[in-house]
């Protein structure tokens, strides 16, 4: 049965701007869909609004719209593309819940758009708790296996006393009905607190009712990924199995595949409830994932939900297994059968068998809890962490070791030396599931607790424990012997000792063990990833080393060029980098080269096996990294690694490369260096010529006050050790100053505090170019339209800039190409300038790929990241303009006037976080990044632009309603014309008193309404705060006083984020939003694909 | 819980091929020597029913799952009375085996049993050897029993080879028994024992079939003294070449028109008895990840697979045979390998995988109703 005939085009919707719980994996799979469809020969139509993607790229779908992921954009879509179909399932839960709406709006059947992949009522089963309930009855009444968790409704205390003896006893979940984001739910581990949180609950229930339920915390927790073909032919493509036990998210658990510690009864039981409710739920075609709760004394299973699409567990699935789940699920949506789709990897296989695993993958959640100190860090139900990294090994404990020196955090490696602490207050600790658990569980068995102790205490399956304690023993073996012999030292390594660990354990330099190692031949062997556990021959080269008898690498004889990765995704270093990467590898494969990629991130399009020539699914370690290099240097002639493109992660490990012979291209370890380190950037500042803001160091508070009163508060201050402004503040006088140097605990003669001028008042411009050592190219100029003092990453920009002239262009262009020259740039770099009064500051440069590549190429149609990449290995910029690769004429600095307008908004994961007593944490924005994604708003013109960025991140700019306006006095002037213009869209303004008294001067009515800090008044007359808390309020404009003002504002900001209320913080913000308000309001608010502002922007250059 | 100290109580072992190709490591399970035929698995469950199925006497079977023993051993799971494997190779066995049905540990049990292993050697790159080059004889040496490579090269290649034995007797039952219908009663099988796995008249038990087990020696007349409503063909080892006696009986069952039912074994001795040919696969089929398509209804089911000789039978026609016509009714997607018979014009099928999955998916269990329908269609 080959694939429809019936279906020409298909639109595929993607997940949006990175947030946590729904990140790159979406990419990844979105990716792959398109790819597939285009080479089926349909039309793809995409819609996306995160520009820091590969599926937004214009190669990969016939007509891509980096538009608002909202049914009224989407609609647009439709009405302008008109496609046969829709598929749903590859975008998350944000497509997901898009194409209901638009199914239930009536919008598909208005266009005969037909859901393909999904059907409405199968996700309704599957995602609706109550109706799934109903599936897993019907299931256990069919096979008589699986059940849902035990549940009593109560409407008394006597019936909740009741329903724990119907139950089985303590502890319970007790759940009130109908509060808002499960209010008043807990745990109750005997009648004490089951009176008080059940009493509590039945008071908070607007029915006098609460859900008891049995509490399966501390049971074992598996997931199993399933496909499903329109023949009714059902694969279980992976078990997955959770180290960390029920009461985690498993987004949060360190997870393994496959399923570790089940005999082949239980798993079929899983298997055959898991086919028996894609089934039931009807999942016509592709993939789902359901997980499981097993009772770990007797093997009671209960199934707990299902995810009736492509999940990230089906990304991490895809890359533990080599079957590509996304990609086969878009070949079934468009009516193929598994039996018709070859497997990619043996070629002469179908996809109608499930993968067998030679080998062990682990998964480890990689967290930010750093950027967020006042929010708890007890790990629940709900999805805290921002990345992973997955690690592959023959065994458990290598992939273990792998995943988390993949982490690469401080301490996340298991460490054998050192005070061990008090074995019980370690136990009592590793109780509460935590970033790090699995360390602190470490430091206890190596304080003496035994397995029963640890499993006890965590309810972390015996053999996991065992198998920590095998790696201890080993550890122990390592510090005890009178010589790192051959012997022992193979066996570390057969455990995922890395060079370091042992290096610590032993008290030698790393390199040190590194050389006795290669002297005793002890290297690692590299495997293939190949579904079948080498029972049939594999035909892609996706690798993974362990220290095992036989490497599987191919010999070659094209040049190759390793491309190193970002390792897993963290704020500040994100997806971006990873689309920086594989456009390298595509360029680099175009121009003739093998392409060689390692990266440990399981959520990216670079570890596709797909993407680069090869794959090593690896740590980005030194280590690691060279026996790669190695490894490539025996199998042919390696042209050269790439550091550039990744991020912070390899740019680190370039100098060590190239001291250990390593070729690096591109721009050199020492051009580096001469950006990052401030004595040496400022020499080269000071040879072209360019003004920094004044700073200085200091390591004691009356050094820090002596610079702070010579160059004048505010300040900027941060330890000068970290990266992605850890710890930066803005301190406006000596109080705080004092108090910061105080809580800085690590500051010290070696790690001084960086002090720097603070300019509040500029305007904040971020560059980014390439350099060939004689010519620039010039690739985007933006213009922030936060204040001054937000990190660049949080901060909402436009490209082209839009209040610079071209005098302004031109001294950027200069000081770009003054820094790119005198730094050594052979390839990308990226400057921020800060525009204060005429004086155009450098604040840092950073001679590598930076976050705004994606959008800046996809706002200029130019790929930056493919013609860096070709720089690094010699190509010229005059070259690549022959090529076509660059434009002819001009570049990204020198736009034509009816270029369209680009807008990114950062989008925040404040949701996410409560602090430990439940309250939503501060949303502060400040020189520490701290956003999770990024959207792009494009059109002609800018307040359109802008509106779509904050439909896309936020929600739709309101167009009617009450607008909340609290302005500084500086604002107060620049004010009045767009609030006129609220007013005449009909909007009611609330001011506080002294901007209500300016605008009524100015002719224009505004209800006075009450500071937070002047608390309810006499009449119970509420504060600007509650009356947003209250849904009353549909637009804030709030622009920072300084020190008091700003903090007043952020009240307002966490209560408009707490109810989505739009809150803008600039008047060059409200200028815009009046814009787009007005667009929106005249209804003129157009959709246009990429590819045709790239023909637009391609026409008006030549 | 009790920790052996990683690794110091085992002595090394070493794994020798018939080709010459050998690799050291641990000894695991009973210290000393065993030859057979090394074949690898690819199952990531169940060890047990791995270890315990008849059909693997006399071959060493090579674990492609890194961790065996996790769960430890129970008596539940066992597909008959013993561990059937000559020996047993794994990469990383377990030292703590955690499950709530389990009773003991692996590595005791292949001790008990008196099952010489070998643990720690790269199961992959055995797995990838004899893939390229083929099922081969293998021996493996722990204790008193290492020699120098070439000693132990020759004691490998003075083993006996698959090709040409005759297995079934050494591992069926030699006394026949009943395993009584769970619930009503509705059919008697008469099930010829040629190695027969534990599940298998459980299947057909939980299907209110009351199952008499005869041994591999049966004669057609103690065959229908049971008054068989149908006749069952066991799995089971060796070359069915040799099989002459099961297949004469199986002729007589046909001419009688019995329905008539094989699995694994029992379908190469369908396709002898229809005239068909036998021959031995290049490294065999053993995992339970096997895609088979049942060509009359175009559906796929992933399938327990354990065979080293499949039945060269047309793909692409009906064959006429002296039973009538009879075609290939399954097919094994990866390699286009004959999984199942069935006659056209009488009751009687075949199939060369596992239904009775034990272990390994249930998908095919519906050939067990096919079964009862058959029985009950020649009642009517």
């Amino acid at each position: 049965m080959p694939k429809r005939s019936d279906i020409q085009s298909v639109l595929v919707i993607g997940s949006g701007p990175i947030v946590i719980g729904q990140a790159a994996e979406f990419d990844y799979s979105g990716t792959q869909a398109c790819r597939v469809l285009k080479a089926e020969g349909l039309r793809v139509i995409l819609v996306n609004s995160n520009p820091a993607t590969i599926m937004t790229d214009p190669e990969i779908a016939d007509a891509t719209y980096v538009e608002p992921i909202t049914p009224e954009f989407v609609e647009k879509i439709i009405a302008k593309e008109r496609p046969d179909a829709l598929l749903p399932t590859l975008g998350g839960q944000t497509a997901l819940n898009t194409a209901i709406s638009m199914h239930e709006n009536g919008v598909l059947e208005k266009y005969g758009v037909e859901l393909i992949g999904a059907n409405v009522e199968a996700i309704n089963k599957g995602e609706d708790r109550d109706l799934f309930k109903g599936v897993v009855e019907a299931v256990k009444a069919k096979i008589g296996y699986g059940e849902s968790a035990r549940s009593v409704i109560c409407h008394s205390m006597d019936d909740v006393l009741a329903g724990v003896g119907t139950l089985g006893g303590y502890p319970v979940v007790v759940r009130p009905s109908f509060t808002m984001g499960g209010a008043g739910s807990g745990f109750a581990h005997d009648e004490d607190e089951l009176r008080r949180i059940a009493g509590q609950g039945l008071t908070l229930s607007p029915t006098t009712e609460v859900l008891l339920e049995e509490s399966i915390l501390g049971w074992k927790e598996y997931e199993l990924e399933l496909m499903r073909d329109k023949h009714d032919n059902v694969v279980v493509v992976c078990s997955i199995e959770n180290f960390d036990p029920m009461g985690v998210h498993t987004g949060d658990s360190i997870t393994v595949a496959p399923a570790m510690t089940l005999t082949d009864r239980e798993y079929q039981r899983l298997r055959d409830i898991g086919i028996a409710i894609i089934r039931e739920v009807g999942v016509d075609t592709g993939g789902c994932n359901i997980q499981f709760a097993i009772d770990p004394t007797d093997g009671r299973v209960i199934v707990i939900e299902m995810n009736p699409r492509v999940s990230r567990s089906s990304a991490l699935a895809s890359k533990a297994t080599g079957f590509p789940i996304a990609k086969i699920a878009a070949k079934l949506a468009v009516g193929y059968t598994l039996d018709e789709i070859p497997n990619d990897i043996t070629e002469k296989t179908p996809a109608s068998f499930e993968p067998t695993l030679d080998y062990v993958v682990v998964k480890a959640p990689r967290f930010a809890f750093e950027k967020f100190p006042s929010a708890d860090s007890t790990l629940t139900t709900t999805m805290k962490s921002v990345g992973e990294a997955m690690a592959i090994g023959r065994n458990f404990t290598e992939a273990l070791q792998k995943a988390l020196r993949s982490l690469e955090k401080k301490g996340s490696q298991f460490s054998f030396t050192g005070e061990t602490g008090d074995k019980a207050e370690l136990l009592a600790e590793a109780v509460r599931p935590t970033d790090g658990r699995i360390n602190t569980v470490m430091q206890a068995i190596r304080a003496g607790a035994t397995q029963e102790e640890v499993f006890d205490a965590t309810k972390i399956d015996p053999w996991f424990v065992d198998q920590l304690f095998l790696i201890k023993e080993i550890a122990d073996e390592l510090a005890a012997a009178d010589e790192l012999g051959p012997e022992l030292l193979a066996e570390a390594k057969r455990h995922g000792f890395s060079d370091a660990q042992i290096a610590d354990i032993r008290s030698l330099r790393e390199d040190v063990v590194r050389e006795v190692r290669h002297a005793l031949g002890i290297r690692p062997v590299y495997k293939t990833v190949d579904t079948c556990a080498a029972e049939f021959a594999a035909k892609t080269p996706y690798f993974y080393s362990s220290y095992d008898e036989e490497s599987e690498v191919a010999s070659r004889t094209k040049p190759a060029v390793i491309i190193l990765g970002s390792g897993p995704n963290r704020i500040g270093q994100g997806i971006e980098f990873d689309y920086s990467c594989v456009h390298a590898s595509f360029a680099l494969s175009d121009a003739g080269y093998e392409t060689v990629m390692v990266n440990c991130n399981p959520e990216t399009v670079s570890t596709d096996y797909d993407t680069s020539d090869r794959l090593y699914f690896e740590p980005l370690t030194l280590e690691d990294v060279l026996e790669i290099v190695h490894a490539e240097s025996l199998a042919g002639p390696v042209a050269g690694v790439i550091v550039q493109l990744g991020g912070q992660t390899p740019l680190g490990l370039s100098q060590a490369l190239k001291d250990n012979g390593v070729p690096i291209v591109g721009t050199s370890p020492e051009a580096i260096h001469a950006a990052e380190d401030r004595g040496a950037f400022g020499r080269v500042l000071a040879e072209a010529g360019l003004p920094a803001p004044k700073h200085g160091t200091a390591t004691t508070f009356d050094e820090a006050k002596a610079i702070a009163d010579e160059i004048g508060y505010p300040v900027l201050v941060r330890p000068s050790y970290v990266l992605g402004g850890r710890g930066m503040e803005i301190v406006y006088d000596e109080t705080r100053l004092s108090s910061y140097i105080a809580e800085s605990t690590e500051i010290s003669p070696t790690r001084p505090v960086l002090v720097d001028r603070f300019l509040d008042d500029a305007i904040e411009i971020d560059v980014d170019a390439l350099y060939d050592g004689t010519e620039l190219y010039l690739g985007g100029v933006m213009e922030h339209i936060e204040e001054a003092g937000i990190h660049s990453g949080d901060s909402a920009c436009a490209l082209p800039p839009i209040t610079l002239g071209g005098y302004d262009i031109k001294r950027l262009r200069t000081s770009t190409e003054g820094i790119a020259k005198g730094v050594g740039v052979r390839g990308l770099i990226n400057i921020q300038f800060a525009l204060s009064g005429d004086i155009l500051y450098v604040l840092e440069a950073n001679p590598r790929a930076s976050r705004t590549v994606p959008f800046t190429s996809k706002a200029t149609a130019v790929p930056l990241a493919k013609a860096a990449a070709r720089i690094s290995l010699g190509a010229t910029v005059a070259e690549l303009r022959e090529e076509g690769l660059l434009p002819k004429n001009g570049d990204g600095g020198t736009l034509p006037l009816d270029a369209p307008i680009s807008v990114k908004e950062a989008v925040m994961p404040w949701s996410r976080f409560r602090d430990i007593h439940g309250r939503g944490v501060d949303t502060v924005l400040g020189p520490e990044m701290r956003s999770t994604g990024e959207v792009m708003g494009i059109d002609s013109v800018f307040g359109t632009a802008y509106a779509k960025s904050q439909a896309g991140a936020y929600g739709p700019l309101p167009t009617k309603g009450r607008a909340f306006i609290s302005v500084a006095n500086r604002d107060k002037r620049s004010m009045i014309f767009p609030a006129r213009e609220l007013v005449a869209h009909g909007f009611e303004l609330l001011a506080t008193s002294g901007t209500a008294e300016v605008l009524k001067r100015n002719g224009i009515h505004a209800t006075v309404v009450r500071k937070q800090s002047e608390g309810v008044g006499p009449q119970g007359e509420r504060t600007i705060v509650q009356l947003i808390h209250d849904g009353e309020v549909d637009l804030i404009v709030n622009t920072p006083y300084g020190t008091g003002g700003r903090l007043d504002g952020y009240e307002i900001r966490t209560a408009a984020v707490a109810r989505s209320v739009p809150c803008l913080t600039t008047v060059q913000a409200l200028a815009a939003a009046v814009q787009g308000i007005d667009a929106l309001n005249h209804g003129d608010v157009g959709v246009r694909s990429l590819q045709e502002h790239a023909e637009h922007l391609t026409a008006a250059r030549d | 819980m009790t920790i052996s100290t990683r690794g110091a109580a085992k002595a090394p072992a070493v794994l020798v091929l018939e080709d010459g190709r050998a690799f050291r490591g641990r000894a695991y399970g009973a210290v000393g020597e065993t030859f057979g035929e090394a074949v690898f698995s690819t199952g990531m469950t169940g060890y047990q029913e791995t270890l315990t199925d008849p059909s693997y006497h006399r071959q060493v079977v090579v674990m492609t799952a890194p961790h065996v023993g996790n769960t430890g051993v129970n008596d539940e799971d066992p597909e008959s009375k013993r561990i059937w494997v000559a020996g047993y190779v794994v990469r990383d066995p377990a030292r703590v085996p955690s499950n709530w049905r389990s009773q003991r540990s692996l590595d005791e049990e292949l001790e008990h049993q008196g099952v010489v292993g070998i643990s720690g050697i790269d199961t992959r790159a055995l797995t990838r050897h004899l893939r390229e080059r083929g099922a081969m004889r293998v021996g493996i040496f722990s204790g008193d029993a290492i020699a120098d490579e070439a000693t132990l090269l020759a004691r490998v290649k003075e083993a006996p080879e698959m090709v040409g034995a005759d297995l079934s007797a050494e591992v069926a039952t030699k006394e026949t028994y009943v395993v009584p219908a769970i619930g009503t009663k509705k059919f008697t099988v008469a099930a010829i024992d040629l190695g027969i796995k534990g599940m298998t008249p459980h299947r057909m038990a939980e299907r209110g079939i009351e199952v008499h087990v005869l041994p591999a020696t049966a004669t057609l007349e103690e065959v229908y003294a049971v008054e068989p409503d149908g006749v069952f063909f066991s799995n089971g080892p060796g070359d069915p070449a040799t099989a002459d006696h099961p297949v004469s009986v199986m002729q007589g069952v046909l001419e009688r028109k019995t329905p008539l039912f094989g699995i694994c074994f029992g379908n190469q001795i369908l396709g002898r008895a229809l005239g068909f040919g036998t021959y031995k696969l290049k490294y065999g089929h053993r995992g339970i990840n096997q895609p088979v398509q049942d060509r009359t209804t175009g559906k796929v089911e992933v399938t327990a697979h354990n065979h080293g000789f499949a039945v060269d039978a047309p793909l692409d026609k009906v064959s006429d045979t002296k039973f009538g016509r009879a075609e290939v009714s399954h097919v094994c997607l990866n390699d286009q390998v004959v999984e199942g018979l069935q006659l056209l014009d009488q009751p009687a099928f075949s199939v060369q995988y596992h239904p009775e999955a034990a272990a390994g998916p249930h998908d095919a269990a519906y050939l067990f109703d096919r079964f009862v329908s058959l029985m009950e269609g020649q009642r009517a």
